[in-house]
């Protein structure tokens, strides 16, 4: 079932020389127990557009046009305080900023017990409990005792593992997890992404996974979408996508990852740098930088086409790209 | 240039203990301890890539490499200095030649100041290092190499910035004095894979032209193997492993470092689920009360009577490992 619907969504901010358009119109959608993991250039647009459908852009000064829908019922024009709750109690998010979204003058045992007493009317006794369980799960050592410690005395690694535990002390239908493993090793990212998997197994939460880790990619996403200035450029299961892309963008990206098993020279990556979101280009935004842009590029802004297989690509020549990648 | 045998900064002994609040008021509770013996030579031009779980205390360790954080005990020795008991003059030189990227590129800008403030500090700190008339050309400069394009984005606060670009404001912060040497914690991670292949291809260049070393601490094995001379294991405060790079990755000897090593993604949906990967048992102990002989036993599947009795040392050499029973190179 359709859980998440995002449809022509598209933010923008003031700059000092007109509109900022951080997000062009993107749509998406998440399915209850679904994994959709949304990579792109970093600037892109996937922070605000997460940070739109949970309700947290102050507007003005963002203007906000389209629609976000949950389970039906249409968010963005929905008033303050039914917002408020939707996003507190029905969607988790992990922020990419722990530090700043963690309260630094109380204790995270005291954080993630005022939202069970306030949300689930618990116990202050129960609520310890269920905080001391939250903590050990995203593996913090002796939790215990370490939820009576301040965010600043945690390691980068525990701080986003307590925003986690944080995230899911509700257990909501959706999670929206925005760079969620940056700073934790290999094994406790698997214990963690494995926690996860294990609580969308149990409830059906879906999972939308904002992530530059291509390894976290490939382990636990059903279905990818690839942003760049602002848009979806491509979209495919996690198959499809690391087959054989069908944008130039995604060919780029994935050329650009380095590899734990041998050692290269130099690493490849995208030439020059992403457009400013305060003047975008005519026609297709990535047309500076592609290595296959003919002159219709130029011109004519490319849509996101349905291919067969139920997959998408903006790009004029996707074809092409799908017999160059394909393998 | 390549590296040298030459030592820019030498860390001697290491300790960084931290108080921990007591169940009972006015009781201590005892001290993490984060950092607890940590030895090593930085060689001017190379890379050290530092790696290890979360809390194993990377950060606290950079954090005392550059003299942000008093240690316990030990010190770091640049030149003639120690960094921890430099004053005046003298700790105004080092904090111009030991340079930090911090993990955390959100708290670490000042949320008030424009990008320009930001970036024309360090010259305000330590006017001679440039002429005022010629400093914003610099700053312009310092943007363009790490990808970011100074027309737009100098005059903006950080709040403004997606999570990559405030990190790629605090490498160009760590650059704009030409340090000896860059401590890294953890700067690539908020990039897309290939800003982050820009970004470690620019640090590599500049090391190459400017003989600058850099302490690398991320937890992606493969950006750590790719940029790194030699690489530090550490395990709950004490390195356990360090060596050059290829043999480290391609033979380790110290069986955290090779379930560590069996734990990074493939990038390739294909083979999910058919890798073998060594699971470590139990949960990473508590750095209050660290396990008795070798921290690593409670999770090692070849651990012995010996290893919860003595604490096996790290020697001294190419390829060292602080193990009883090192795995067969
Ligand atoms: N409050 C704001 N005011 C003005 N511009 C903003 C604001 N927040 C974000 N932006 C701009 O909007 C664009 C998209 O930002 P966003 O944070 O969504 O990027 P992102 O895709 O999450 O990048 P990253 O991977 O680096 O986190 C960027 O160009 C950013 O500079
Ligand atoms: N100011 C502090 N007060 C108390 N404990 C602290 C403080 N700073 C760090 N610690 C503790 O020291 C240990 C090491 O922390 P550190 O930040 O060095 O870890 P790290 O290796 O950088 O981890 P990560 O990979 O998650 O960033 C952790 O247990 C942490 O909770
Ligand atoms: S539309 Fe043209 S410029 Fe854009 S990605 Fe496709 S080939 Fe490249
Ligand atoms: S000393 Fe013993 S417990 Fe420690 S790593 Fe070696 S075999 Fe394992
Ligand atoms: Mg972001
Ligand atoms: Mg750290």
């Amino acid at each position: 079932m359709t859980l998440l619907e995002i449809a022509d969504l598209r933010v923008a901010f003031p700059g000092p020389s007109g509109p900022v358009n951080a997000v062009n119109g993107v749509s998406l959608g998440v399915d209850s127990g679904q994994t959709l993991a949304i990579l792109g250039e970093s600037g892109s647009g996937k922070s605000v557009t997460a940070q739109a459908v949970m309700g947290i852009l102050d507007v003005p000064p963002a203007t906000i046009t389209g629609s976000v829908r949950l389970r039906d019922r249409e968010l963005l024009t929905l008033p303050r305080k039914q917002r408020d709750r939707i996003s507190g109690e029905e969607i988790g998010m992990v922020f990419q900023d722990a530090m700043a979204a963690l309260n630094p003058v109380f204790t995270v045992g005291h954080q993630i017990m005022e939202v069970l007493r306030v949300r689930r009317g618990m116990s202050k006794a129960d609520a310890r409990r269920r905080a001391i369980e939250l903590v050990d799960r995203v593996r913090i050592p002796a939790a215990k005792d370490r939820i009576r410690d301040y965010p600043h005395q945690f390691s980068g690694g525990m701080r986003q593992r307590i925003m986690i535990a944080l995230a899911i002390s509700l257990e909501p239908d959706l999670l929206i997890a925005d760079e969620p493993t940056t700073a934790l090793d290999v094994t406790v990212q698997a214990q963690v992404m494995e926690l996860l998997a294990e609580i969308q197994r149990d409830s059906g939460m879906g999972l939308l996974l904002i992530t530059h880790d291509l390894g976290v990619v490939a382990e636990v996403a059903d279905d990818v979408a690839v942003m760049y200035a602002g848009r979806i450029v491509e979209r495919g299961t996690v198959q499809q996508i690391f087959a054989g892309p069908a944008h130039p963008y995604t060919e780029g990206l994935l050329a650009s990852m380095p590899r734990v098993d041998r050692r290269d020279e130099q690493l490849y990556a995208i030439p020059g740098a992403p457009p400013n979101p305060a003047r975008l280009p005519a026609g297709c935004p990535f047309h500076l930088r592609c290595p296959r842009a003919t002159d219709e590029c130029l011109v004519t802004l490319p849509p996101l086409q349905a291919l067969p297989a139920d997959r998408a690509s903006a790009c004029h020549h996707h074809e092409e790209v799908l017999g160059a990648t394909q393998r | 240039m390549p590296p040298s045998d030459d030592v820019v900064l030498r860390v001697e002994n290491l300790v960084k203990h931290f108080p921990v609040k007591g169940r009972i008021p006015f009781v201590s509770g005892g001290v993490v301890k984060a950092v607890d013996g940590v030895s090593f030579d930085l060689r001017r031009g190379e890379t050290l890539g530092v790696v290890g779980e979360s809390g194993c205390g990377k950060s606290t360790l950079a954090r005392m490499l550059v003299g942000l954080e008093q240690p316990t005990s030990g010190a770091v020795r640049f030149g003639r200095s120690v960094v921890h008991q430099a004053r005046g003059r003298e700790l105004r030189a080092l904090r111009r030649r030991i340079q930090i990227v911090l993990q955390d590129p959100y708290t670490s800008l000042n949320p008030r100041r424009t990008i320009r403030e930001i970036l024309l500090q360090p010259f305000e700190i330590h006017p001679d290092v440039l002429d005022r008339r010629r400093r914003v050309e610099r700053i312009k400069e310092l943007l363009d190499l790490v990808g970011l394009d100074p027309s737009l984005h100098l005059d903006r606060y950080p709040h403004q910035f997606s999570g990559g670009q405030r990190q790629r404001i605090g490498i160009a912060r760590a650059l704009a004095l030409n340090p000896d040497v860059i401590v890294c914690d953890e700067p690539v991670s908020a990039l897309d894979v290939s800003v982050q292949a820009q970004v470690v291809n620019l640090l590599e260049r500049l090391q190459e032209e400017l003989g600058v070393a850099y302490v690398f601490i991320a937890h992606d094995l493969s950006v750590v193997r790719h940029i790194s001379d030699r690489v530090a294991v550490m395990y709950l405060g004490k390195l356990v492993e360090t060596g050059p790079e290829i043999d480290l990755y391609e033979a380790p000897r110290h069986p955290y470092t090779s379930a560590l090593l069996s734990a990074v993604p493939v990038p390739d949906p294909a083979g999910r689920g058919e890798r073998k990967r060594i699971l470590l048992a139990g949960d990473p102990p508590s750095p209050v009360n660290p396990p008795s002989g070798c921290r690593f036993r409670t999770r090692c599947w070849q651990a012995t009577d010996t290893c919860a009795t003595t604490e096996p040392p790290l020697a001294a050499g190419e390829h060292p490992v602080a193990c009883h029973y090192p795995l067969a190179a």
